[in-house]
């Protein structure tokens, strides 16, 4: 039988990027191990909105765990305690009777509280943008199989590919450091032959980007590759580091 | 009265998008760049249309409702995507693709429109490759593999249990790119709630500012939606949270047809229902069914014992186990259409032998290939399912056999577009589940992207530039216009009213029940009955919708309870149009399964003479019944028969 629990919540509540935020206490009763966090807090917004208060605004979509879009910092870790998941996908059986969660949005200088729970992540979009991609235009391509690619480097880049861009490699940096999202993407493409040809110019393109956006630097704690709900490596980072001293050597 | 008109190119099959594609209008470069183009959504196909609407040089503004781009359902899809490479030299071909996806769609698509899907099925293949997506390989560096229902060759591509992530990060790349240079403008955070047509040609819409709650207005010279399906009307379902169809049906209120509404796709595997403060379902890929092996028991005694917990489903002895789909359809086995896999555990747990406490289960079951295969290979096949399976359930599916239910997963119906995708209002046109076109009653798995990625790279690029020809002389709109200001005031009003109310019902408990009376009513299993009550029930909850909701907070701030509430408001008129299509259609096919029309074995059973057409819905005005509008379906090319996934 799945446990049922009853424990104490404290959500961080903020009205806007400017305001002052606090911490405000609810009690929660009667909770199934089921019940999934996130469908934890649509019971807290249910009774708050019966009492005729505004719910906790906080980002969630897909809740399979692969959308990227939920990001509750929880008792101290990005999407929670346990390893390996996003928040949408623990569950409170993980959680005991009488506990106080404590949860807060991922704090960086470069992610603004929107409202309560929610913060803006478009430096994320916008570190892409500077170059997070292969210069390739819709059209007509060689046959796939014309590029051979080894099943051992297809795995890795599969591997660096499945960065869900949640962010909380830089909510759980002491540095607000984006190293990790940012090497994740530069090491798939510079792994492959189609996206080896502009790998200099993107590392560097995005780096600079990084650097433009406020994220700090990484000095190694691996904090990030500890709390990274999609276990990225910071193997990553290395070859980010590489990618980019090379091409700066050349410059 | 509305007019039909498909505008299916001459020529035999094979010809047609060719023959299209060299007699089509086009736009020369200096002109693309005073032409602006308003895409919503970005999904495969919204990412992909805008992506390469402006590498072609147009003008975009690309919206979507999340946070980034990049988080589009889409981006949940797991097993694959289908093209007709014959890489593995199976028997592969356009043809066959073509063939299996009318086939599987229970002969209610159009011809043209799935031939073509099937033509550039490959290129999507070449350009996702050249895009940087890290599909997976076989030893000798070449593509691999592997094969979903409806098809007996291997033609899906995959990227481990993340296709659609990796399909819609490559489209999110070369979106990315365009937003770079400039010649794409993204908005996030922004949801659309209403068109602006001006003398007869959308222009424009409008849109909430999800940050600030203000509407806005936007004009563009065409307006492309990609704004997904309608599952959630059902409110538990495989999609995310804020899939919605309220771009879908404001088109509708504006004229759009609204096509084939009662074609929704229950997934058969799915985790089954666990209580009643789930917000959604998780779906297990359909892959899975390459190797799992699905039964119920024999012996309605082993099905109670495992109901009531005293017995283990690896506790039944092999002959004791009923492994339905191998025994009902030998020749697809596990690996018949979604359809059919569906209702065949529907059948089975109707009379007994669920099993789960609910007595809503069947097992999905992984014994045999980790006993052929070993455990290594079967976690390297499905590692990343088994281990959310494990997360969700607390149930290790190495050990037990996974259990499984169907659940909402996709709907075929959607806005009517005719060949070039445009909608019946001109310069309106709807892209990937968004529109009705190519999956007939029934989509087969692995092509969902497909069609998404097909229809936003590879067909409206050009259709497009068709409608936009004798579009280069007209300058562009001021939001000013007084078709600007109605529009706004429309959505104001709604708003308005809604935030009025305060009664004492939340935004998502009514949704439950509307959720509730479409399961129960709309469901898997249709009858005349059925729906008659279910439309009753329907107007019910409509009526407390709109007399007893609550939403706190206020209507020009950020509001994420007014958010629900707007999209809710369109999922019960949405319900209702799902039900009154399923009532009319006297028949059973695909996805709408009448329990009146079928055969002595429980199959479904078309009627070919009375019901070969597509259910174009025409809006008549608030509580008035749609108009029932046809497209007949004329096969020159393919037999009509009745589906045998049997021998």
């Amino acid at each position: 039988m799945e446990k049922v629990i009853n424990f104490t919540l404290k959500v961080w509540r903020q009205r806007g990027p400017k305001a002052q935020g606090a911490f405000e206490s609810y009690q929660m009763e009667d909770i199934t191990g089921d019940t999934s966090f996130l469908e934890m807090l649509d019971i807290l917004n249910e009774n708050l909105v019966s009492e005729g208060k505004e719910p906790v605004v906080f980002d969630h979509d897909c809740r399979e765990g692969i959308c990227g879009m939920c990001s509750l910092y929880v008792n101290g870790h990005p999407h929670g305690p346990e390893g390996g998941v996003t928040t949408c996908q623990s569950f409170m059986r993980k959680f005991n009777e009488g506990d106080t969660i404590t949860v807060e949005p991922w704090r960086s200088a470069a992610f603004p509280v929107i409202r309560d729970l929610m913060v803006d992540r478009s430096a994320f979009d916008e570190i892409m943008q500077a170059g997070g991609y292969v210069s390739v235009n819709t059209g007509a391509p060689q046959d796939s199989n014309a590029i051979l690619i080894s099943k051992e480097v297809a795995d890795v880049a599969m591997d660096a590919a499945s960065c869900i861009g949640c962010g909380a490699c830089v909510a759980a940096c002491k540095n607000g450091s984006a190293m990790l999202f940012v090497s994740s993407k530069v090491t798939q493409l510079a792994l492959l032959p189609q996206g080896k040809v502009e790998a200099a110019r993107r590392a560097k393109a995005m780096v600079a980007k990084m650097d433009e956006l406020g994220f700090g630097n990484c000095t190694n704690t691996r904090a990030c590759e500890a709390e990274c709900p999609k276990s990225e490596t910071i193997i990553n980072i290395a070859k980010l580091n590489r990618e980019f001293i090379t091409a700066k050597l050349q410059d | 009265m509305t007019k039909i008109d498909s505008k299916i190119p001459e020529g035999q099959l094979a010809e047609k998008w060719s023959n299209y594609k060299a007699h089509q209008k086009l736009v020369n470069p200096s002109n693309k760049r005073r032409l602006d183009i308003i895409v919503v959504g970005t999904g495969l196909a919204g990412a992909s249309a805008a992506a390469s609407f402006g590498e072609m040089g147009f003008n975009v503004l690309n919206f979507c409702i999340q946070d980034s781009p990049r988080r589009a359902h889409s981006i949940a899809a797991q097993g694959g995507i289908n093209a007709a490479k014959n890489y593995q030299n199976d028997g592969d071909s356009i043809y066959r693709l073509f063939y299996d996806t009318i086939k599987g769609g229970d002969y209610r698509s159009r011809e043209a429109n799935v031939y073509r899907l099937a033509e550039v099925s490959n290129s999507i293949i070449d350009q996702c490759v050249a895009q940087g997506v890290p599909f997976a390989r076989d030893y000798g560096g070449t593509l691999d593999n592997r094969s979903f229902g409806g098809a007996q060759v291997s033609r899906t591509f995959y990227a481990k249990g993340q296709t659609g992530q990796q399909l819609l990060l490559g489209a999110y790349s070369a979106l990315s790119r365009q937003i770079h240079k400039g010649s794409v403008k993204l908005y996030t955070r922004y949801e659309m709630e209403n068109l602006v047509i001006i003398d007869g040609r959308t222009r424009g819409i409008i849109v909430r500012n999800l940050v600030t709650g203000k509407l806005e207005r936007f004009a563009a010279h065409a307006v492309v939606l990609a704004t997904g399906g309608y599952g959630n009307t059902y409110f538990l379902s495989t999609n995310a949270m804020g899939c919605n169809c309220s771009a879908a049906i404001s088109a509708y209120k504006k004229g759009a047809l609204f096509a084939n509404p009662s074609y929704v796709q229950i997934h058969p595997t799915c985790i089954p229902v666990h209580g009643d403060k789930q917000s959604k379902l998780t779906l297990m890929s359909e892959s899975l069914r390459n190797d799992g092996r699905i039964w119920v028991p024999k012996n309605l005694e082993d099905a109670k014992a495992i109901q009531e917990g005293k017995m283990k489903g690896d506790e039944i002895k092999e002959e004791d186990r009923d492994y339905y789909l191998e025994r009902r359809y030998p020749a697809f086995g596990n690996l018949v259409p979604r359809d059919v896999a569906s209702r065949a555990a529907k059948e089975r747990c109707d009379k007994g032998f669920g099993v789960n406490p609910t007595g809503l289960a069947v097992f999905l079951d992984f014994s045999e290939p980790i006993a052929r295969l070993g455990e290594d290979v079967v976690r390297q096949r499905y590692g990343n399912l088994f281990q959310m399976y494990e997360e969700i359930t607390n149930e290790n599916p190495y050990k037990t056999p996974m259990m499984i239910y169907p659940a909402i997963h996709y709907t075929m119906g959607g806005l009517w577009v005719d060949y070039e995708l445009q909608t019946s209002i001109k310069g309106l046109f709807a892209l990937g589940e968004c529109n009705f076109s190519d999956h007939g009653a029934n989509r087969l798995g692995a092509s969902a992207l497909m069609q998404g990625l097909a229809d936003g790279y590879f067909v409206i690029p050009f259709t497009i530039q068709n409608y936009l020809s004798d579009q280069i002389t007209v300058p562009r709109f001021s939001t000013d216009l007084p078709e600007f200001e109605v529009a706004e005031k429309e959505v104001q009003d709604k708003i308005e009213k809604l935030m009025s109310i305060q009664g004492t019902e939340s935004t998502d408990s009514i949704h439950k029940k509307l959720g509730n009376i479409m399961w129960n009513f709309v469901g898997m299993g249709r009858t005349k009955e059925g729906l008659t009550e279910g439309l009753k029930q329907l107007a019910e909850v409509k009526k407390e919708f709109w007399t007893n909701v609550r939403i706190p907070g206020a209507k020009d701030d950020q509001n994420t309870e007014l958010e629900k509430a707007l999209r809710v408001a369109d999922f019960i008129e949405m319900g209702h149009l799902i039900a009154y299509d399923a009532l009319n259609r006297n028949e059973s096919c695909g996805g709408h399964f009448r329990e009146e029309y079928q055969t002595a074995e429980g199959e479904a059973k078309r009627d070919d003479e009375n019901y070969s057409y597509v259910a174009c819905w025409n809006y008549t005005g608030e509580d008035k019944e749609p108009e029932l509008i046809k497209e007949e379906l004329n096969y020159e090319f393919v037999k009509v028969q009745t589906r045998n996934y049997k021998s």
